[in-house]
């Protein structure tokens, strides 16, 4: 899923400031499951903004809503009469959310209410991991479901490098040297041959370096 | 081509001394001077650290060119976290077109480390992938993407190894990759477990690695309480055990007692079957080098024609 975290409220008061009628827009994928701009957040943001204006001594008038998937113009369309009637959009969807808003309902501004930080996984109640870098050319199969990419510090392909202790990255004991764990599960199965060969350097071209990404299905166009 | 001395001192078989110099936070070419005339002489070669711990300091090639300029020979450290590829190689260039042959090959400490925490980490290669694109550039005078260099280009690869990393059975394997990647010396990181060494240099001779490559034992003489007890916390893959500790503790003079320790631990190393040579990391306290070097019985150096 899309991991976020909820802009600070300071934040997006500042950023509403000139605007009456405010929407906050949820999104009901992965940050509803994240607890961060789901139903609940959009609701909670709403209110909040309310008494912050309140207090302040202005007027506002501060709408929530949530599509069931703000990523795609199909799910916006059940939104369109709240978004006319407000001045701005708030969305607590991740980036691509708040894209596909602006794109679809271009005559109106959506204004990012949520930090997109990775893809990536719940490990445990209120902890979510980064594990894929969408690099374009996966290799979980060598290091047997374990990302070098994402989760080495130094994405390095022939780790692990020489600040791995105790199982531990050189950048902070709270992140686990994703080598070490790699090497651990290859001799669980008995396949430290897989890392036996010198990889060749990367091909970034297929990643975010190459340029911004477009997959096109010729099967599936119309 | 000519060989550089690291090169000739290495294959001759006598046992090789390499120093270390941390460029200054400072275009002051005094200062690199300074620091590298203790040196002079004293050493087959000295490091020079490419923004070690991630800290911006003077670049690295141009602090081997002005030791060049002074009669030592650099050997030049390039990090994967700054640069890519494509400046990696026209560094290398640029290096070898100055009269620089020593390049060691590294990942670099990560960017949070040091004094521009928000920087974007480069590491495009990996440090495997950098010893593999300069054998490339040397053997195959090739470039990693296939352009043909249009001269040959004259370099010696080191690369670095550390046995006090994790996981430890893992280690000796990944300096077998490194040598299989086209390292031709090895730097190890700074001794203090003895006993864990000698036992990964077995597992290497095990390997018949040392035979490969030439692995030199890393070396970092204390120079006080403050400093060992600060890399044993906050160096990342540095293991100092507290028999070392509890050494300079008891000790009234540390300094003394620091050059004590380096230099026993240089008598012991020279038994080591396997290892060719001891690289000094004395950064801020090169003057202590020449001392270490004579009562270590390392003086006075291979000279060649």
């Amino acid at each position: 899923m899309i991991v976020g975290e909820r802009k600070p409220l300071a934040e997006i008061i500042k950023a509403v400031e000139p605007y009456e009628k405010i929407l906050i827009l949820g999104c009901g994928e992965c940050v509803t499951v994240c607890l961060a701009g789901g139903d609940r957040e959009a609701r909670e943001t709403a209110l909040a903004l309310s008494i912050a204006r309140q207090k302040a001594g202005k007027s506002v008038q501060v709408k929530s809503h949530t599509v069931e998937r703000q990523c795609e113009y199909e799910y916006l369309e059940s939104a369109r009469e709240l978004v006319e009637e407000a001045d701005v959009v708030v969305s607590l969807a991740c980036g691509v959310g708040v894209q596909t808003m602006n794109m679809y309902f271009e005559q109106k501004q959506t204004l990012p209410g949520l930090n997109t930080t990775f893809m990536g996984m719940p490990v445990k109640q209120g902890v979510w991991m980064e594990n894929c870098l969408g690099c374009g050319d996966c290799v979980l199969e060598e290091t047997l479901g374990i990302c070098p990419i994402a989760r080495c510090a130094k994405s390095m392909l022939n780790g692990p490098c020489g600040g791995s202790q105790d199982g531990k990255c050189e950048v902070s004991k709270d992140i686990d040297c994703a080598w070490h764990l790699i090497i651990e599960r290859l001799m669980r199965f008995n396949k430290l041959d897989n890392i036996a060969e010198v990889k060749p350097p990367k091909d970034w071209s297929t990643s975010h370096h190459g340029g911004p990404r477009k997959t096109i299905r010729e099967d599936v166009k119309l | 081509m000519s060989k550089s001395n690291l090169q000739k001192v290495l294959e001759s078989g006598a046992f090789a001394v390499t120093g270390e110099l941390g460029p200054p936070k400072s275009a002051e070419r005094e200062v690199i001077e300074h620091h590298a005339s203790y040196l002079n002489g004293k050493v087959d070669s000295v490091n020079i650290t490419d923004n070690q711990t991630a800290i911006v300091r003077t670049s690295s090639i141009a602090c081997g060119k002005i030791i060049l300029d002074m009669g030592i020979e650099p050997n030049i450290q390039i990090t994967c976290r700054d640069r890519n590829r494509i400046a990696i190689q026209s560094d290398v260039l640029g290096a070898a077109a100055l009269g620089i042959k020593n390049i060691l090959c590294l990942q670099g400490d990560h960017a949070t480390f040091g004094n521009e925490p928000q920087a974007k980490n480069v590491n495009d290669l990996d440090s495997i992938n950098l010893i593999s694109t300069l054998k490339k550039m040397r053997d195959e005078q090739e470039l990693l993407g296939g352009d043909k260099l249009e001269a040959p280009l004259n370099i010696y690869i080191g690369a670095v190894a550390n046995p006090f990393a994790d996981p430890f059975e893992y280690r000796v394997h990944r300096l077998a990759k490194k040598i299989e990647a086209g390292a031709d010396f090895i730097q190890t990181q700074a001794i203090f477990d003895m006993e864990r060494f000698e036992r990964w240099m077995e597992q290497v001779r095990a390997l018949g690695l040392h035979k490969k490559a030439h692995i030199m034992a890393g070396i970092i003489p204390l120079k006080s309480l403050g400093a060992a007890r600060y890399m044993k916390n906050n160096v990342s893959g540095m293991l100092i055990p507290d028999h070392i500790i509890d050494r300079l503790k008891g000790a009234k003079d540390k300094k003394a007692e620091g050059v004590k320790i380096a230099v026993e631990m240089i008598e012991h190393i020279k038994t080591i079957e396997g290892v060719a040579g001891v690289h000094i990391m004395a950064v801020a306290w090169e003057e202590i080098v020449p001392e270490i070097c004579e009562r270590a019985g390392l003086l006075p150096r291979p000279t060649f024609d």
